[in-house]
């Protein structure tokens, strides 16, 4: 079964770096018997979702400083539909992470994830995140928040440059193109086990 | 008198180390004695604690305490120690310098030391029921785990005396009655700039009292120090207070070419000072956007951030950094200045000049603004001095506190510029300091700009860097305040123990005394007038 290609408007679909990443996961979404065949309706609703996407800000450090310049007039993010960022959980469809997760930090961030309404993405902004970046070694750092929480996107850097950003939520409203949104599919549910 | 006879006369068995800093050694039972004689000095009292460093010298565990004179900014260290491992204990300074609470309460965590007579002995970083010591030489760094519980704050603090017989006695002093209505504000709140928790007790709309609670992003980046050679521990400093990283960075560089003995040009000096002063623009630009945000302005985020790009883009040609440059290196900086710098500082200067009257149009006349500010959260120069909130909220006091007046570092003592001081000490105060010095940091940037000299931008130095025996500080202007490094080498390739005084942690400390009385709304404008960076509080 072909996929569909997700449009995004600034960025055709070869000049994305990790197109292979998407057709693998709609591979395996089909493997475990998730009807991808996207129904109009759901591409109407793809179409909003990923156009409004509301982020809920878990900026702990420097790169949430780095953030909020994609907010002023330079890099002004409203061009791509994620303007509107929310500090309540309960509002919002995507977490950004962006700075250090420390141990102290991570019972909250995983309350916080909680809270936030299905069907909702991760975003791990910066090295710190990832991987816990220069303070790996540390022992009051999480190397790497999927350890706890389930990650959408990574976006490397630290901090990442303001197109990072950019390139990174693309990457997430694509995947978001992709999904189904009709017939109860939570991507979190883990898959069924076969007898 | 000779501040060493001042000593020596109260203990005659002082001892004095001059490797590095002037230390005093003095035992523990003659600390408090020795410390009241120097704060109530009568020519020159040490009235300023600039820091309490928590060591752990492998037999012993004690602490360093840096003092400083606000009349003739002599400084003095003092050393004190306690053998015992298992129960150590030191008198508490916290009834000479109120700051002394809250650094005791950080050398109680990270080392376990009980200070008798401090009000407050929680932990402050960590979670309370943490397990061990971390900053402990014999601390596993695997022993504990991550805890996704929830952790669970207790309402009483301990307060440890000491009986007759030499047992311990433990009082409990209450923080919150259980009638108490107390809101928790943070860590996950965007006004509290990071993550950072206030515990706030009400009375209606009046704040009876602020508890602090800080370490949700304590990295350990004190501890993870020891083990880094020299030049790998630049690249931390970065990190900490990401609006002065070029600040914090030259201190720790200043303070490692100081100790090993490293030369650099001038060149690399009119650099830094240029680079410095650009890095406070950019602080204040954002702390004015910040301010007015916070306050529920959102057109002058808009102007704050207009200028701050061009700031950024500067940096960026030459550094290729735009928030954390990696700028400054042992010896000199990491490249030279790109062809269109000066041309491009000079027009940044220019515009900059030129619109900073929309800045004050907008907010600083503004009837919402001056109501919500002036006479608000009032900060006296007493209080500012023994809190230690230096920085601009120091000046805002009235007290005269920079780093660059009165310990001049780099090119400071050769250009000409006004230290900014307020005497009202009121939020307002603390807004007009850093809109006055973005105009004083361009002066300085003006008196440098045509005349960097030809040379080298860096001296070559070893990889492997070896500092000889013994305990060295710097300490500089940073966008918030004094920022100081203290560096205690035991002769290898990486310190033995590399401390860092926060700008930020006086500031936080002293929002309790600061703010009650006055209403929740005022908090938030109060907390951001104040200007804290959390990385850097918890280190
Ligand atoms: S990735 Fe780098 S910039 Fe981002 S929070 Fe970590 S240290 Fe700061």
């Amino acid at each position: 079964m072909g996929m569909r290609e997700p449009k995004i408007r600034s960025m055709k679909y070869e000049e994305f770096k990790n197109n292979d990443y998407l057709e693998e996961m709609v591979k395996e979404l089909n493997a475990n018997g998730t009807n991808v065949v996207v129904t109009t309706a759901d591409q109407l609703i793809d179409w909003g979702r990923s156009n409004s996407i509301w982020s809920f800000l878990l900026g702990t450090s420097c790169c949430a400083i780095e953030f909020m310049t994609l907010g002023a007039a330079r890099y002004d993010m409203a061009r791509f539909g994620f303007e509107v960022t929310r500090n309540s959980p309960r509002q919002a469809d995507v977490m950004l992470v962006l700075g250090t997760i420390t141990n102290k930090m991570a019972p909250l961030m995983k309350r916080l994830y909680d809270q936030i309404a299905e069907p909702k993405y991760v975003v791990a902004v910066g090295g710190c995140t990832i991987s816990g970046g220069p303070f790996r070694k540390s022992y009051h750092v999480v190397n790497g928040i999927d350890k706890i929480i389930p990650v959408d996107v990574y976006i490397p850097g630290c901090p990442p440059r303001p197109e990072a950003f950019y390139y990174g939520l693309m990457q997430l409203q694509r995947k978001i193109k992709l999904e189904n949104f009709f017939g109860g599919v939570n991507r979190k549910q883990p898959k069924p086990v076969e007898e | 008198m000779d501040i060493k006879n001042k000593i020596s006369n109260i203990v005659p068995n002082a001892e004095f180390k001059e490797q590095g800093d002037l230390i005093a050694v003095v035992p523990a039972d003659s600390l408090h004695k020795v410390a009241e004689a120097l704060r109530y000095d009568k020519e020159d009292a040490m009235d300023y604690l600039r820091e309490i460093v928590g060591m752990d010298w492998g037999e012993t565990l004690g602490a360093l305490y840096y003092l400083e004179s606000t009349t003739s900014h002599n400084r003095i260290v003092l050393r004190t120690e306690t053998s015992d491992r298992e129960n150590p204990m030191l008198p508490s300074v916290s009834d000479l310098w109120k700051t002394a609470i809250i650094k005791e309460r950080e050398a109680f965590d990270f080392f376990g030391i009980k200070f008798i007579g401090n009000p407050d002995m929680r932990r402050l970083f960590l979670r309370e029921d943490w397990v061990g010591f971390p900053m402990r030489k014999d601390y596993d760094l695997k022993s504990n785990e991550l805890n996704m519980s929830n952790e669970v704050n207790a309402d009483t603090t301990e307060e440890y005396s000491l009986n007759p017989d030499g047992t311990l006695s433990c009082k409990h002093n209450v923080v919150f009655n259980p009638e108490d209505f107390v809101v928790n504000i943070g860590p996950q709140h965007p006004s509290t700039h990071g993550a950072l928790r206030l515990r706030t007790a009400l009375d209606g709309e009046t704040v009876k009292k602020v508890d602090p609670v800080c370490g949700y992003i304590h990295r350990g980046i004190e501890k993870m120090n020891e083990s880094l050679t020299y030049p790998q521990t630049l690249a931390l400093t970065d990190r900490l207070d990401y609006l002065s990283a070029h600040q914090s960075r030259h201190a720790l560089c200043m303070c490692i070419e100081k100790a090993a003995g490293i030369e650099i040009s001038e060149r690399a000096q009119y650099i830094r000072t240029i680079m410095d002063e650009l890095q406070r623009i950019d602080s204040h630009l954002l702390f004015y956007s910040c301010l007015v945000l916070d306050m529920g302005g959102f057109t002058p985020f808009f102007y704050g951030f207009r200028e701050r790009e061009m700031v950024l883009d500067i940096f960026e040609e030459t550094t290729g950094g735009r928030l954390i440059q990696n700028y400054n290196m042992i010896g000199g900086v990491q490249a030279d200045l790109h062809p269109d710098f000066q041309k491009k500082v000079k027009e940044f200067i220019k515009h900059m000049r030129g619109i900073i009257h929309e800045y004050h149009e907008i907010f600083t006349g503004n009837v919402i603004a001056t109501t919500r500010l002036k006479g608000v959260g009032v900060l006296s120069r007493e209080d500012a001095i023994s809190y230690a909130t230096t920085g601009g909220t120091g000046r805002a006091s009235g007290w005269s506190n920079d780093v660059r007046k009165h310990h001049p570092y780099a090119m400071y003592d050769k250009v000409d510029f006004k230290e900014i001081v307020y005497t009202e000490g009121d939020s307002f105060a603390r807004y007009m300091v850093r809109m006055d010095e973005i105009m004083e940091s361009m002066h300085i940037i003006e008196q440098l700009i045509d005349n960097i000299p030809e040379g080298e931008y860096r001296v070559k130095t070893k990889p492997i860097i070896r500092i000889p025996e013994g305990n060295y500080s710097a300490s500089v202007e940073s966008s918030r305040g004094e920022f100081g490094v203290f560096l205690e080498s035991h002769g290898d390739k990486s310190p033995y123990r590399l401390h860092y005084r926060s700008t930020g942690l006086p500031l936080v400390h002293a929002l309790d005394s600061v703010c009650r009385g006055e209403k929740l709304a005022d908090l938030i404008a109060i907390g951001a007038s104040m200007d804290f960076v959390i990385p850097d509080i918890d280190r």
